[in-house]
């Protein structure tokens, strides 16, 4: 192409720090709920109330991640949930199997994860190196997923050993563990978001065509980006074992609009190309927040839900209307 | 036949569906014999006819174009079974009422869904998304406050009883909505901007099509086709239980999708609906026919679908 864009304008300062951070929208209404979710009861926001929040959101936030690397490439995976039960399950009757001593549990863990990866390169492959639509395609994935967790257990309720859970709900040298877990998590997230992959798969998403005709494995890329999602679902998967204590091969199907409701409230644009992974994390404590703060202000029991359901459409069109005004 | 006229004919989406319907037919008779007796194809037609009239709707929003896409026909399918439910409450002098309610309530939350996709911009997926959960927690919140409500007997009847011609009238009304479609789709002007604005928004603009009006008027008929599903499903049931429409979400996509219709907009037609919609249906049937278990059965439903989609819109291979 011979077309020679004018050299573009520069752009404000505010502007421009939007373009890096895509997510300090979010960042913004996620302080706001934080400070009213203080105002309406202080204890929220206390060490106590704030390791609650991230026990029960932290499988959320690592779904969130998950479906963030897939949105990257403008691609999405409806079948996170579904693999989140599989591992869950998978988990679960290996511990049992094998016993819930230390190095059975790590073993579990471990293939528990590789579950994940092969989840979501059985979906890269589906979707990128098969070429069907990504939506119906991984629904059609979830159903198999589904299947195979209720294969493995057909009915809920098979306990987790108790080290694994009281290791994850449990405290090391007075902290947390699930603050051990976030920082892990942070430095992985930061490190990941520096590679080569992560540039490659927002380029995918940003311009496909463009991107290949500049030499990149654009299929390769994609089935990546669903690899990473598979194993991030399966992290997501070890958090909800640790938090629910239990093998459950439905426990998450609810989970899956909620990790693209979380990814777009962090900033990400399902159109792909822009996106970070602190948006998608943001994203889900944003719905945590809502969640907590309208249980807080005193919501009748029965409205909850209609109040929440309103709540993050309109977070989700703030956000995408403000995202939108500052990229123009 | 020659050769090119052969290959083009088994591209025909309708055509692999018929042919699958019949094949999946067949092979239901051989699993289990009476499968594919008179009775029980008008069976599997009434529960396809549920699914065919929501996919109706998502197909209109689908060949409109611009990631168009319905997340929430499931919820209204189940606001309005419950809605149509309370207002009949087993008696048919409720149905008028209930009708005219239901299609309304439809109607409106496709008008939110138009106006927050065009005039705000919000990609469908999110917006329909986000209604989705308004429209859970609506559910609960009525729920709480009324009996689930009781099917009149007429609509009962009118859903599972022959009316005509040994056909249940829910038959005759798929009938009815897929000769209108046909007709709203290749013999309107509506119909031309349609798929006007389905391939190439900016030239329909430039031609002087409204394109926003036609979008909205896209959703609020997703609306109100999912409304309609929904009073028929009390009819089919008897009563309403909780989310009963949310097994309808991706169905109708998926129906669409192996009727031929381009998830990208623009290509496509609800003939090809029609058949994909009883084609999953028999497949459905099929699985619950056969003796294995609930997990088995979700795999074998899984692997199936994709590899029938492999027949249907596999996207182009880059090119450099």
């Amino acid at each position: 192409m011979t077309d020679l864009a004018p050299p573009a304008r520069r752009k404000g300062g505010f502007k421009r720090v939007l373009e890096r951070y895509p997510f300090l929208p979010a960042l913004l209404i996620l302080v706001v709920l934080l400070a009213l979710n203080g105002i309406y009861q202080p204890r929220s926001v206390s060490l106590v109330g704030i390791t609650g929040l991230i026990k029960t959101y932290l499988a959320l936030m690592l779904l969130a991640v998950a479906q963030a690397y897939v949105v990257y490439a403008a691609d999405i995976d409806l079948s996170v949930g579904a693999i989140v039960s599989l591992v869950n399950v998978a988990v679960v009757t290996l511990m049992q199997h094998w016993g819930g001593e230390a190095l059975p549990v790590f073993g579990a863990i471990a293939l528990g994860l590789l579950v994940g990866l092969a989840c979501g390169i059985v979906n890269g492959l589906v979707v990128a190196a098969l070429r069907l639509q990504a939506i119906v395609a991984t629904f059609a994935t979830s159903i198999f997923f589904t299947g195979l967790a209720l294969y493995i257990m057909p009915v809920a309720g098979t306990p987790a050993p108790t080290l694994f859970w009281r290791t994850y709900g449990g405290r090391m040298l007075d902290i947390p563990f699930v603050f051990y877990v976030v920082v892990v998590l942070a430095v992985l997230l930061y490190a990941l978001s520096r590679t080569r992959l992560t540039t490659q798969l927002l380029a995918v998403g940003d311009d496909a065509q463009a991107a290949y005709q500049s030499g990149l494995p654009v299929t390769l890329i994609r089935i990546k980006g669903y690899a990473m999602c598979g194993v991030f679902a399966a992290l997501a998967a070890l958090c909800i074992t640790g938090d629910t204590a239990s093998g459950d091969p439905l426990v998450g199907g609810k989970m899956t609009l909620f990790s693209v409701a979380a990814v777009v409230l962090g900033g990400s644009a399902l159109s792909g190309g822009v996106g970070t992974v602190a948006g998608a994390v943001i994203g889900a404590l944003i719905i945590g927040l809502i969640n907590s703060l309208v249980y807080f202000v005193g919501t009748p029991s029965e409205w909850q839900n209609l109040v929440q359901g309103l709540a993050i459409l309109l977070a989700l069109m703030a956000g995408i209307l403000v995202g939108r005004r500052a990229r123009a | 036949m020659n050769g090119a006229g052969l290959r083009d004919l088994i591209r025909q989406p309708l055509v692999v569906a018929l042919a699958l319907i019949v094949a999946l037919l067949v092979l239901g008779e051989a699993l289990s014999p009476g499968f594919a007796s008179m009775q029980q194809i008008l069976r599997l037609l009434i529960v396809a006819a549920l699914l065919g009239i929501v996919a109706a709707g998502q197909n209109l929003v689908i060949l409109g174009g611009r990631e168009g896409i319905d997340l929430s026909v499931g919820g209204v399918v189940s606001l309005s079974a419950i809605i149509a439910g309370n207002l009949m409450s087993g008696s048919d002098a409720g149905i008028p009422m209930a009708i005219v309610a239901c299609i309304a309530a439809g109607a409106l939350i496709g008008l939110i869904n138009g106006i927050g996709t065009t005039l705000l911009r919000i990609p469908p997926l999110v917006m329909t998304l986000g209604m989705l959960g308004v429209l859970q927690g609506l559910l609960i919140v009525i729920r709480q406050g009324i009996p689930s409500g009781r099917a009149a007997p007429g609509l009962s009847q009118f859903v599972t009883q022959p009316f005509l011609l040994g056909l249940p009238g829910i038959i005759w009304l798929w009938i009815a909505i897929g000769v209108l479609m046909a007709l709203l789709l290749h013999r309107t002007v509506f119909g031309q901007r349609i798929y006007a604005i389905g391939s190439n928004e900016h030239a329909a603009w430039m031609a002087g099509v409204p394109v926003k009006a036609v979008r909205i008027a896209l959703f609020v008929l997703s609306g109100a086709f999912a409304a309609i599903a929904g009073i028929c499903l009390i009819g089919y049931s008897g009563s309403s239980f909780a989310n009963v429409g949310e097994q309808y979400m991706l169905p109708s996509i998926i129906a669409v999708v192996f009727g031929g219709t381009s998830l990208a907009g623009g290509k496509g037609g609800y003939t090809g609906t029609m058949a994909g919609a009883v084609m999953l249906t028999v497949l459905q049937a099929i699985l619950t026919t056969v003796n294995i278990d609930e997990s088995g059965r979700q795999m074998i439903f899984g692997a199936t679908l994709l590899v029938l989609m492999l027949f249907y819109g596999r996207g182009r291979a880059m090119r450099a």
